[in-house]
């Protein structure tokens, strides 16, 4: 069949909107010889001889392809002239989105039958960029390598790509594939588990030999990567949950000589995490830690849900299609929580390396920090926009050690009736009813490849890993999966969920732990042929739920997912055997039973120590200017304004956000967290607020966890949350914990996270845990990510007209500090300014701490606040700018009036003579700045008897911040607009 | 909804629509029914347009805006509604798109619509692309309405509503067509500046818009198509600065939607087609209950 080629120019060189993003990414990859970049889209055509002929082909191009205002078409391809050609194809098997559409469109267009297999004119998609400068061939291939394309889904050619014909896929041929390991040594198991990327460790070897020699037969491989699927860290945490022998030795406190003491933990998550959410035992936690999302009240007829994962690797290799399918998965964890929530909105956090990083300090193998944040933006933004959920709340982190290893963490919200809110089961008898996507190569050993390493050759040996989503696709499942659940007979199936890591084998392997399954490979629609059974059963590709399905009741949801072009299919039963049987064309690939796979894996005993680092407090000295400081800080990219980003994102779809991410009369001030009124007519809210705190965690990761949870907490305070009706969310990115450091470091911050919620009332609702970040060098060296936890709050407001949002509203309003200012300078971002790590962490209060935060949401309750924000990186100081920049007006602060930290024991109130820059820049956690009219602060006095606090000064319409030293004279009297632009520019992309 | 409401409004959902639901609220809100239909139902009987006086095309990303933003979308429209919408628009009913149903709009040739300055078979003089800052935004802009002749809105209204789009800049072929659409009075709301004047720069103009234009109507002005959404500024605290405000803003995006209302009620001489078919009342239930 032949090719046709059409290329689609903008017409004029301001319209080349590609071309501009390109050179500009050149530019700032140091090539200052391209002077010009061109681009055209490329649309490859193929057809049967009679079907397309020249006048069709213009047609096409004219009526579908081309804007008749914007863009030209050209037949073939237009000469490059002097520049030198790149073009950028997909590689075969990669989703591309643009060409499945233009296929339908074209079948429309010409009024000719499709159907999905066979469409009459198949289309393939590149881009092709001609770059104007003196630039050499290794130049320009450098170019199209490092930015135009990405080596793990698409190939670049240097000529025009015209291929003879459309790559087809060879016809799979079937063989069942016997794996013998009842005879294999050790070594051999290990080499079997390496070369066949399972990621499985000695004895989990040994426990699956065990299990077919009990059996009497080899396993099939589809057995085998069941196994290393079902068992892999990613799917069941089996660090979190298994028994720890943890030591914490060393410090002040062991006396010299003595082995540290050891502590037996039989199960961490257990006995910390569920243990605070156990104990609490709130009446509004409806589903915890036994879905896809953790659900809590929301009124009386609906419940909230929410969930937060991570998406590192994929990210780290392939940013776009990474992140775009770390938030898609994450939306179809809340689509398949309880019995099918809709997301309404989705966060984002994300720790990059520095965007400055210079190009030649980057490990080969690792793509530029400020390219990964532009494409995880991106991805992002192109799936939750075209999915219309809306991006509401995030934050991004910068270190040096995020630089092979980025983390990417998605979370979605989702909202459902509280008579659906418990999991559904699957009931024997039950179809698998397959929904969504097609089934591709993509992502095949995803769960195993996020449990292991990175190193420089990963990008090369995961290739396949990589996921390109499509937000559409997806939005098409949700539609009817949302019809079947509201459908006026009941809901049309009994339990679903998503098609995540591990495909159909966790997908089925989970639901059907109870009951078995029976599933026919065979029956499984692929994107195109080739697949063999097992990459059937594992592939990862996107977009795919398993719903569990009453047999009288599929029809009528086969019926609705045809009515809207959604493909459902019927792929085997649970069968209420207890077994997994798999079948390709009749014949059994596996056979396993249920209870060893969800119970067989063997409980590893680890080692886990906790070191304190050896205390030595660096002095912090004062700064020769404090205006310049400040302004140094809110420069900061971890502390700078993200609004580049924020505006990307529709946070606005479904008209639900009542208190948006950016705030103050001209939406540039930084919300503290985000209200959403998710019921229309309702005027009950949600709050939604993150907290990480990584910078502490080198320091302790015991504080660093508390202030994280803290943070967080003070969020969605500050925009009139109810802290007694708050959820907490876990996310822990953590170096390899085969390493008994890491490990203890991860004992402590979880130990934090029980403390924390027992002390704040906060229970835990989900979380995820990523336990394997790091990234080897060429040269062999290790870099470990910062201690990372991520604690996502999801709160009630019971009236969102009373939230109040942080930017400065009057002058000649008094400016409250509430919760006491200690001296520890440990962690901080101004230690940091000077390259000082510092080793006191100003701790998190457990007693004054939640006092504080209740105080707080009080007086917002009451409506005595006008404005609160909360102190985090960069102390008073910052938040003071942020506050009224972000409101426009200035004030005069006396640094005398700030109070101190309540003392640790016994005699009472002597306020530290604390120095003027650690009043101003210290972070000690659980504080907060507030607006009060005069009218009102009588009663906010009154109503703070026994919290700590002062009166700093007021609001004034001069826009100048006046700082007035605690001991003598003036520190600072700055134009707010300086300040403004100081945090407003270094991100400002 | 409130199936006795006398005037009916069809809402299209495709692959990819995303602000059906609010839309559909805005309608409701206004004192409409509302039924949303899917393209493949409605496409099954176009006969279905009869029973409707306003029809709508939510904001969304039809079809992945793949090819062009509301492309696919639009040469669906064209080969497969065109004749019953023309029938539609000639029967004095109301056409609204908002953001990537204008552009579905727009692409199908259904805005401006057919001009007497221009020649009959010049189907699409307009266009909306690429944003001049390369990139999707999301913000409150202000608008002022201009037009005398859309029943959508009256002139001389100040707006402020949010845009959230990526291909949002209005684009015409030559200096004559846009004279047309100024001539034709089809120019029916500018991004402002505070100051009331027609937006040149970013952000202001959001998107680099030529004479400002954020929404225009066709001859008869009953075909509305605008970038930004009123269906998202319909109750007060949508709006972003309500927490600065002693009194709460009111709704500005409401007002449209209750213009049309009033506009088709006191049309309502016209006789409109039987009651909903049984799909639609099907279709109507599972979008109420969807929460």
């Amino acid at each position: 069949m032949p090719v046709y080629r059409i290329e689609i120019h903008p017409r004029q060189s301001s319209d080349d909107a590609a071309g501009a993003a390109a050179l500009a990414e050149i530019r700032q990859f140091g090539m200052a010889e391209v002077h010009d970049v061109r681009t055209a889209g490329v649309f490859l055509l193929q057809a049967a001889d009679d079907l397309l002929p020249a006048a069709q082909v213009r047609r096409i191009a004219h009526e579908l392809l081309a804007d008749p205002l914007t863009e030209r078409p050209v037949f073939g391809y237009e000469p490059p002239g002097a520049g030198r050609l790149i073009e950028v194809h997909l590689k075969p098997g990669v989703m591309d989105p643009v060409a499945a559409s233009t296929q339908i469109a074209i079948a429309d267009l010409l009024n000719l039958p499709a159907t999905r297999d066979q469409p009459p004119v198949q289309v393939r998609t590149g881009r092709r960029y001609v770059l104007c400068g003196h630039l050499t061939a290794d130049a320009a291939g450098l170019l199209a390598r490092r930015l135009l394309a990405n080596d793990s889904i698409e190939n670049v050619h240097f000529e025009p790509f015209v291929p003879a014909e459309f790559p087809q896929g060879r016809p799979y041929e079937f063989r069942r594939v016997e794996v013998p390991i009842r005879g294999c040594t050790d070594e051999q198991l290990q080499t079997l588990s390496r070369t066949g990327h399972l990621f499985l460790d000695l004895a989990e070897l040994r426990a699956i030999q065990n299990y077919f020699h009990t059996l009497g037969r080899e396993p099939t491989d589809v057995e085998l990567e069941t196994f290393a699927q079902t068992w892999s860290e990613h799917c069941v945490h089996k660090t979190l949950k298994a028994r720890l022998e943890f030591s914490h030795g060393g410090g002040e406190a062991a006396p010299a000589g003595s082995p540290p003491p050891v502590e037996i933990i039989d199960n961490l998550v257990k006995q910390t995490i569920f243990r605070a959410t156990q104990e609490l035992s709130l009446p509004w936690t409806l589903s915890v830690f036994v879905d896809n999302a953790g659900v809590i009240a929301f009124d009386e007829n609906h419940a909230v849900c929410m969930k937060v994962e991570t998406h590192n690797r994929p990210s780290a290799i392939e940013p776009y299609g990474g992140a775009a399918t770390g938030i898609g998965g994450c939306i179809r964890d809340v689509l398949g929580t309880g019995r099918g929530a809709r997301p309404i909105a989705c966060t984002d956090v994300f720790c990059f390396a520095n965007p400055d990083t210079p190009v030649e300090q980057l490990p080969p193998g690792v793509i530029h920090p400020r390219r990964i944040a532009h494409r995880v933006v991106a991805g992002v933004r192109d799936y939750g926009n075209r999915m219309g959920i809306a991006t509401v709340n995030g934050a991004v982190y910068f270190d040096p050690r995020y630089i092979g290893n980025p983390l990417v963490f998605c979370g979605t919200v989702g909202l459902l009736p509280r008579s659906l809110a418990a999991k559904g089961s699957a009931r024997p008898g039950d179809r698998i009813i397959l929904m969504g996507g097609r089934t591709g190569r993509d992502g095949i050993h995803g769960a195993t490849f996020s449990s292991g390493v990175v190193t420089d050759k990963h990008a090369e040996e995961f290739s396949h890993a990589v996921q390109i989503g499509n937000a559409i696709t997806q939005k098409q499942m949700l539609d009817v999966i949302l019809q079947a659940r509201d459908h006026p007979t009941g809901p049309l199936f009994n339990a679903l969920t998503d098609c995540g890591a591990g495909g159909l084998s966790s997908a089925v392997g989970e639901m059907g732990e109870k009951t078995g399954a029976s599933v026919e490979l065979d029956r499984v629609p692929l994107k195109y042929r080739g697949l063999s059974y097992g990459e059937i059963w594992i592939s990862e590709a996107q977009e795919r739920m398993v719903l569990a399905v009453d047999p009288q009741r599929a029809p009528t949801l086969l019926e609705l997912a045809a009515a809207e072009d959604v493909e459902a299919t019927d792929v085997g039963v649970f069968d209420g055997s207890g077994r997994l049987t798999l079948r390709y064309q009749g014949q059994i690939v596996a056979d396993l039973d249920m209870q060893f796979l969800h119970e067989g894996l063997p409980r590893p005993t680890r080692r886990a120590v906790w070191t304190p680092p050896v205390r030595h407090e660096p002095a912090v000295t004062a700064p020769d200017d404090f205006a310049a400081t400040l302004g140094a800080l809110l420069a900061l990219p971890t502390i700078a304004s993200k609004h580049w980003i924020i505006r990307q994102y529709d946070h606005e779809v479904q008209a639900g956000t009542v208190i948006k991410p950016l705030v103050g009369p001209a939406g540039d001030g930084p919300g503290d967290a985000t209200v959403l009124a998710p019921v229309a007519g309702s005027s009950r809210g949600l709050v939604l607020g993150v907290g990480c705190q990584p910078r502490c965690g080198d320091i302790d990761p015991y504080q660093m966890a508390l202030h994280s949870m803290d943070e967080a907490l003070r969020n969605v305070v500050c925009v009139g949350g109810n802290p007694t009706q708050t959820a907490l969310l876990d996310n822990f990115c953590w170096p390899k914990c085969t390493d008994p450091r890491h490990l203890g470091a991860l004992v402590r911050a979880c130990q934090a996270c029980y403390d924390g919620a027992k002390a704040f009332g906060t229970p835990f609702i989900s979380g995820k845990d990523s336990l394997a970040n790091e990234f080897v060098t060429a040269g062999g060296q290790r870099i470990s990510i910062p201690y990372t936890l991520l604690i996502s709050a999801l709160s009630i407001i019971d009236d969102f007209s009373h939230a109040i949002t942080m930017d400065a509203k009057q002058p000649g309003d008094h400016l409250l500090l509430v919760g006491g200012t200690g001296p520890e300078m440990g962690g901080s971002y101004y230690g940091a300014l000077q390259g000082r790590l510092g080793c006191d962490v100003p701790p998190v209060n457990l007693t004054t701490a939640p006092q504080v935060h209740r105080a707080v949401a009080g007086l917002i309750g009451q409506g005595l606040v006008r404005s609160a924000h909360d102190l985090s990186e960069g102390g008073l100081a910052v938040a003071l700018a942020e506050m009224l920049f972000a409101g426009r007006l200035g004030a005069t602060v006396d640094l005398a009036a700030v109070p101190g930290a309540p003392p640790a024991s016994g005699s009472a109130g002597v306020r530290p003579a604390l120095p003027d820059h650690i009043l101003l820049f210290c972070e000690t956690p659980s504080r907060y700045l507030l607006e009060v009219t005069a009218g009102r602060l009588d009663a906010v006095v009154r109503a703070l008897r026994g919290v700590s606090f002062g009166i700093l000064g007021r609001l004034t319409e001069k826009p100048q911040l006046m700082v007035r030293s605690a001991h003598r004279g003036y520190l600072m009297n700055e134009p707010i607009d300086t300040l403004f632009h100081a945090w407003h520019t270094p991100l400002n992309w | 909804m409130n199936a006795s409401s006398a005037i009916r409004v069809l809402l299209l959902r495709v692959a990819g629509t995303n602000c059906d639901r609010e839309l559909a609220r805005a309608f409701e809100l206004a004192g409409a029914g509302v039924v949303t239909l899917h393209i493949n139902r409605l496409l099954a009987d176009p006969g279905q347009l009869a029973g409707y006086h306003i029809f709508a095309i939510p904001g969304g990303f039809s079809y992945g805006d793949d090819i062009s933003s509301g492309k696919i979308l639009a040469n669906q429209l064209i080969h497969h509604l065109g004749v019953s919408l023309r029938r539609w628009t000639q029967d004095g009913k109301l056409i609204l798109g908002i953001c990537n149903g204008f552009q579905a709009l727009v692409k199908a040739g259904l805005l401006p619509g057919s001009m007497p300055q221009l020649p009959q078979a010049d189907r699409q003089p307009v266009t909306l692309t690429h944003n001049r800052q390369e990139r999707f935004e999301d913000r409150w802009i202000r608008l002022r309405s201009y037009s005398r002749i859309c029943p959508w809105i009256p002139a001389g209204e100040t707006l402020q509503l949010p845009v959230a789009h990526g291909e949002g800049r209005f684009v015409v072929r030559d200096a004559a067509v846009l004279e047309a659409l100024r001539q034709n009075d089809q120019i029916v709301f500018r991004y402002v500046t505070g100051e009331g004047q027609a937006a040149v720069n970013f952000p202001e103009n959001p998107n680099g818009s030529v004479d400002a234009i954020a929404g225009i109507c066709d001859g008869t002005g009953r075909v509305l198509g605008m970038m930004p959404h009123p269906e998202r500024f319909v109750v007060p605290h949508q709006h972003p600065a309500w927490t600065r405000a002693s009194k709460l803003p009111p709704p500005d995006g409401l007002a449209l939607f209750e213009n049309a209302v009033r506009f088709v009620r006191a049309q309502m001489t016209v006789t409109i087609g039987a009651t909903a078919s049984t799909a639609e009342v099907t279709a109507r239930r599972g979008c109420s209950e969807n929460i």
